[in-house]
């Protein structure tokens, strides 16, 4: 539910991180330039119409003199002509600025987020991350093009008002910027309160959101609790509460323009009234009269717009700021310069440069805690030799995933060392212990896209044919031919259009086709169908053969084919060696499996089809 | 607009002598007054009468905004209110099928889409034709030739306006659609991060990733390539229109056939509508979106709700409970129950032994009438179940699912959504039968501890034994545990059964499971297999035959066996 509430927002314009986001913006800031230019350009095309008015008035009519008639329409079209040329140019460029601000904010934060560790999403929940990516960048992107165009516009437009009146009558003008600090106050305080009275209909809203969620979700309970009339109480509660709120909001919107207007009039009134006398005394022209009062309805639109957009200047600040905090998040996990230098890292990796692997692992004294202070592993020390096959096994939370994360180097240890074939694997890149590495998770996770394309992520460059011998190997391949368009298959979001067992297959068909030399298992616990389960148990051990593997397994006849099992319990191993020594010795090891051996063979037998 | 006639009047009757154009009571009201000599000495009338008519506009557009605010408000609240509700009522079949993402968007976005076209188009629209209408009338009294020429231009604006907003809103869909895309290939890295991560392959994330987020980028800038195209054309028509007005107006002003303050009018009305006339064609093109979020709407709304046999009563159901010939099926050619037939005395407990699709968890859903039973007929203390009101059998009939739901509110509040007028004691007692007193004593803000994604994430076992306390808290006849206690250790469970056993008198209970430590105390076991009853007994009777039973429970001795031999081996 928390990926839908709305987030609190900071108070004051932090100027630093605008300046940090600008400085980000650098690469364009040839189109800022032409935009803040094209945007001075525009509001001084803008204020030329009353000047053209008041020419018109006072020549042509005031004067009967037609002499200028033509050169004047010449200029009016003109003006229409630049008027129509910046719009359409600042649109495009704000426009343009926009979306590469949007993709580079997102390019930075997705190259970003491929460098944090893994304790970096233990923590953050994936629906936190998304919106800082979609909308939070949008954000950005809209308040650094749009926004700052129409503060441009807004200031320019009311200097060159200002400008013109001043050149124009001085008297005038001063009157007319009296009333203008009443306006500026008015504006902003209403902008605040209108942004904020936004903010609670949006609360309102995710929460409305977030109750449809449960309501969808949880009817079948509500059913059974016959709930109904209850929720619906407590639904409309809310429901009520958006109304409130949307109508306050709009009733503080409907107040606000109003009295701009209203106060927009006390300057034309003023305006009518001081220059009505001065007209009668002609001191000032009627052209000038009328230009005044023109002006005094036009300068009341930049002061809105501007402090519309300081408003929103504040509330995209909030986004702004947990963007660049997920960029500056610094990962925990990074290779050494230098040894970035002879290995590559994930981007351009040097595979020329990388040593073979051979598959002997030591943890020498680990100790391991995550970042919250729990601590799960102490003075762990174990050796692998190459090739041999180690189950791990214990209850949840006992430390076995630690152990198996610790070898991916998901997780480094915080104390003593993991040696790979006797070198501290903090010595070598990360890269180069992945590409030696088959890795298998609990619930396979496939991507979207066809089936080959599946199985040739983990080697890109794998041919059709290794494709197929890879399947193979796993005994996936008949299977896959009997899907509709065979490897040609889409296997849907997260590869839902494939059964579990087959989605695990798949995944099997992947790990393997790097011919990685160490093999990480995470074994399922949820039951398939009896046929499922003996294909993967048979293509477990096609695939595990020769290799260093490391399973944290549930299933008796995986663990009987290893050759060490540890029983981990609280970070320690408390039993080590094969199934049949410590069956004998009828410890932890024996009562664990006693238990699950039961449940496995009574659903065996209750599945059973007869 | 009348701020800009008097506007007008000032600068032609005050300030230019011109005679007075306008209604008759108007003309007798400023003779009245001393006619306009006395004003062109005090202008200042004038000018408050400005300001006092256009303060009086604010008024009627604060009041305009309010009433449209309020009215839109509330059709947006009914709508809500009437999703939710139909939605709760909607068959349990329903639920298992629907989409949360797509319902929570008809529910959401759908409702906002029709909700702004009440608030600001539609009230706009009006307005705009509102305007137009009578500055034409205005105009066309002042001067017939240079209205007609006002509008020169506008079925140009307005068809261009109308045609390019549909071309926008196309490219619109196209980058909603691509952004969504972006979206899901975000998700998928997100959630795939692990295996990203395992096989090294950052870089082709990054590219995959930079692909979509440059398709976006382009597809927005050709977007917003439209948009240009239109505000600038569309501005240079409207300042177009504007301007034929003016030099045609100083052309007549001169010709001594147009009054400067008329100037001033025409000029000011037709600034005045030509662009929300722009605003109206746009608001048109838009129209059919807001029709497709209606027909989304109405679509949940016109799903048949679940609804009561007629002339359903709130009959007793502390009795028994008799099955007779019951078949059903969740699709018409696949029966999943086959003439099922038997008799459960009041308080007598049953466990249910059975595989996967053996239809137990059927059995249970047709008793709480989540479905309806096609054939035969079912009897609670007598009362056949179809004539039974189903809030008053759901009240009476307790379930616990197997995958229960628990609401993102703290523990308690999750508790009391079974019995609202509990009391902390009612509520320890439960939790103590349900064996799960402890657990949530050892949280920090115990029974206030959150449940849920901000709260504490409780494990299966932990949900479960909280989801059993929520439905002991009530009164039922009738207590089912769908396979509820699968998430909790052997020793936990015997616990609840135990406490369970303790407290129940007169109240039927049905034990679903695949664990037979959990079955076999039961007063008597069903073997259901294939939608019909294959056996049924105490354990001892069962065990006394050859059977699906029998053989679940020899894997105890098998175990043994088996072990021993592997060690001799």
């Amino acid at each position: 539910m928390s990926g839908y509430e709305e987030q609190e927002y900071t108070k004051n314009i932090d100027v630093r991180m605008w300046i940090k986001i600008i400085k980000m913006m650098s690469r364009y800031r040839r189109e800022m330039i032409l935009l803040t230019i094209s945007m001075i350009l525009l509001s001084l095309t803008d204020t030329m119409y009353p000047r053209m008015n008041k020419y018109a008035i006072d020549t042509f009519i005031a004067e009967g003199d037609f002499n200028g008639f033509p050169v004047f329409v010449a200029i009016y079209m003109l003006l229409i002509a630049s008027s129509t040329f910046f719009i359409y140019y600042f649109i495009r460029l704000s426009g343009k600025l926009e979306s590469f601000v949007v993709y580079l904010m997102r390019q930075i934060g997705f190259n970003r987020l491929q460098e944090l560790s893994f304790s970096y999403y233990d923590k953050t929940p994936v629906g936190w991350i998304m919106a800082r990516m979609t909308s939070d960048a949008q954000r950005i992107g809209d308040i650094i093009s749009w926004g700052l165009q129409d503060l441009i516009y807004g200031f320019a437009f009311m200097i060159f008002i200002l400008i013109n009146m001043f050149t124009i009558n001085v008297k005038l003008s001063l009157i007319i910027v009296a009333v203008f600090p009443v306006l500026v106050v008015v504006s902003f305080y209403f902008q605040k309160i209108i942004l904020k009275n936004h903010r609670a209909v949006r609360k309102f809203n995710s929460k409305i959101t977030g109750a449809y969620n449960e309501g969808i979700n949880g009817a079948r309970t509500t059913k059974a609790l016959t709930r109904e009339e209850l929720n619906f109480g407590e639904f409309k509660e809310l429901s009520g509460g958006m109304r409130k709120a949307s109508i306050r909001a709009a009733v503080i919107s409907s107040i606000y323009t109003p009295i701009v207007i209203a106060l927009g009039s006390v300057s034309v009134g003023l305006i009518l009234w001081f220059g009505g006398v001065e007209y009668q005394n002609a001191l000032i022209s009627f052209g000038t009269f009328s230009v005044f009062i023109a002006y005094a309805i036009q300068i009341y639109e930049p002061v809105q717009q501007i402090a519309g957009v300081f408003s929103e200047f504040q509330s995209a600040q909030a986004a702004a700021e947990r963007t660049i905090q997920l960029i500056e998040t610094e990962p925990d996990i990074v290779d050494k310069e230098e040894i970035i230098a002879v290995y590559g890292d994930s981007v351009n990796p040097k595979p020329e440069n990388w040593p073979p692997i051979n598959g002997e692992i030591e943890f020498k004294h680990v100790d391991f805690n995550y970042k919250t202070g729990e601590k799960v592993l102490e003075d762990f020390n174990l050796h692998v030799k190459a090739g041999e096959r180690i189950a791990l096994v214990g209850e949840t939370g006992a430390g076995k995933s630690t152990i198996v994360n610790l070898i991916c180097r998901f997780y480094e240890p915080t104390g003593g060392q993991i040696l790979i074939d006797g070198v501290d694997y903090r010595e070598r890149s990360q890269i180069w212990l992945r590409s030696n590495l088959g890795y298998v998770l609990q619930t396979p996770h496939l991507f979207s896209g066809t089936v080959a394309e599946n199985i040739r992520y983990a080697k890109m460059d794998a041919t059709d044919e290794e494709v197929r011998e890879a399947a193979k190997t796993v005994r996936a391949y008949d299977f896959i031919m009997n899907l509709g368009n065979g490897f040609d298959t889409e296997v849907g979001e997260g590869g839902n259009r494939l059964s579990t067992g087959q989605r695990q297959l798949v995944s099997f068909a992947r790990a393997i086709i790097a011919n990685p030399r160490i093999f990480v298992l995470d074994e399922a616990t949820s039951s398939v169908d009896t046929e499922t389960e003996r294909m993967i148990q048979q293509a477990v051990d096609i695939v595990l053969s020769g290799r260093t593997s490391f399973i944290v397994a549930h299933r008796l006849s995986t663990i009987r084919s290893c050759d060490r099992i540890l029983l981990i319990h609280d970070g320690k191993i408390m039993e080590a060696g094969n199934h049949k020594q410590l069956i004998k010795l009828r410890g932890a090891y024996y009562n664990l499996y006693t238990n699950q051996f039961m449940q496995e063979a009574e659903n065996r037998i209750l599945n059973e089809r007869f | 607009m009348t701020p800009s006639l008097i506007i007008r009047f000032t600068v032609d009757s005050v300030l230019d002598n011109q005679p007075v154009q306008a209604p008759g009571f108007v003309i007798r009201f400023i003779e009245s007054m001393g006619g306009t000599t006395v004003l062109s000495r005090n202008i200042w009338i004038c000018s408050i009468t400005v300001v006092t008519a256009q303060a009086l506009n604010g008024v009627f557009a604060f009041i305009r905004g309010k009433c449209t605010a309020t009215g839109s408000a509330n059709i947006a609240r009914h709508l809500k209110d009437t999703l939710y509700d139909h939605l709760q009522h909607m068959p349990y079949n329903y639920h298992v099928k629907a989409q949360t993402g797509d319902l929570i968007q008809r529910c959401t976005s759908d409702v906002e889409t029709v909700r702004r076209f009440l608030d600001g188009q539609m009230v706009e629209m009006f307005r705009t034709i509102f305007i137009v209408t009578f500055s034409m009338i205005i105009m066309s009294n002042i001067n017939g030739f240079l209205t007609l020429m006002s509008l020169l231009l506008i079925p140009f604006i307005f068809l261009f306006s109308f045609f390019y907003f549909k071309k926008i809103r196309a490219a619109f869909t196209l980058v909603d659609e691509k952004e969504g895309e972006l979206q899901a290939a975000l998700q998928e890295n997100l959630s795939g991060v692990r295996v990203v991560r395992a096989f090294g392959r950052e870089r082709y994330e990054v590219d995959k990733f930079e692909n979509k987020s440059s398709q976006f980028r382009d597809l927005n800038l050709k977007l917003i390539g439209h948009m240009a195209k239109f505000w600038g054309l569309s501005d240079g028509l409207c300042f177009v229109q504007v301007g034929i007005v003016l030099m045609l107006g100083i052309y007549l002003v001169t010709k001594g056939e147009l009054s400067l303050g008329s100037l001033i009018v025409f000029y000011t009305y037709v600034s005045m509508f030509v662009f929300p006339l722009r605003q109206l064609a746009r608001v048109l093109s838009d129209m059919g979106r807001m029709g497709v979020s209606m027909g989304r709407i109405y679509e949940i709304i016109n799903t048949p709700a679940e609804t009561d046999t007629p002339g359903a009563q709130a009959y007793p159901l502390a009795g028994d409970i008799v099955f007779n010939n019951v078949s059903f099926g969740y699709d018409k050619d696949k029966p999943v129950l086959n003439k099922l037939s038997f008799t459960i005395k009041q308080g007598e407990t049953i466990a249910i032994l059975g595989g996967t699709g053996s239809g137990k968890s059927t059995i249970m859903h047709l008793l709480l009438r989540l479905y309806d039973y096609t054939d035969g007929s079912i009897t609670i203390n007598g009362h056949e179940l179809r004539d039974v009101e189903k809030n008053h059998l759901r009240s009476h009939v307790g379930m616990v699912l197997q995958e229960p739901f628990l609401y993102s509110k703290t523990i308690e509040e999750n508790l009391l959504m079974a019995r609202h007028d509990a009391t902390h004691d009612d509520i320890v007692t439960a939790t103590r039968t349900a064996a799960v007193h402890e657990v949530i004593e050892e949280f920090e803000s115990r029974y206030d501890t959150l449940v849920g994604e901000k709260g504490v994430t409780l494990s299966g076992g932990q949900k479960q034994r909280v989801a059993i306390a929520r439905t002991l808290l009530r009164d039922s006849d009738v207590l089912i545990f769908d396979d509820s206690l699968s998430a909790v250790d052997t020793e936990t469970d015997a616990k609840i059964r135990f406490a369970l056993k303790q407290r129940r008198k007169g109240v039927t209970t049905f034990i679903i499971s695949q664990r037979i430590t959990t079955l076999m105390q039961a007063d008597r076991i069903f073997v259901i297999e294939n939608g019909s009853l294959a056996d049924s007994g105490t354990h001892d009777e069962l065990l006394s035959r050859e059977g699906l039973y029998k053989r679940v429970w020899n894997i105890q001795n098998m175990l043994e066996d088996e072990f021993e031999s592997e060690v001799t081996a």
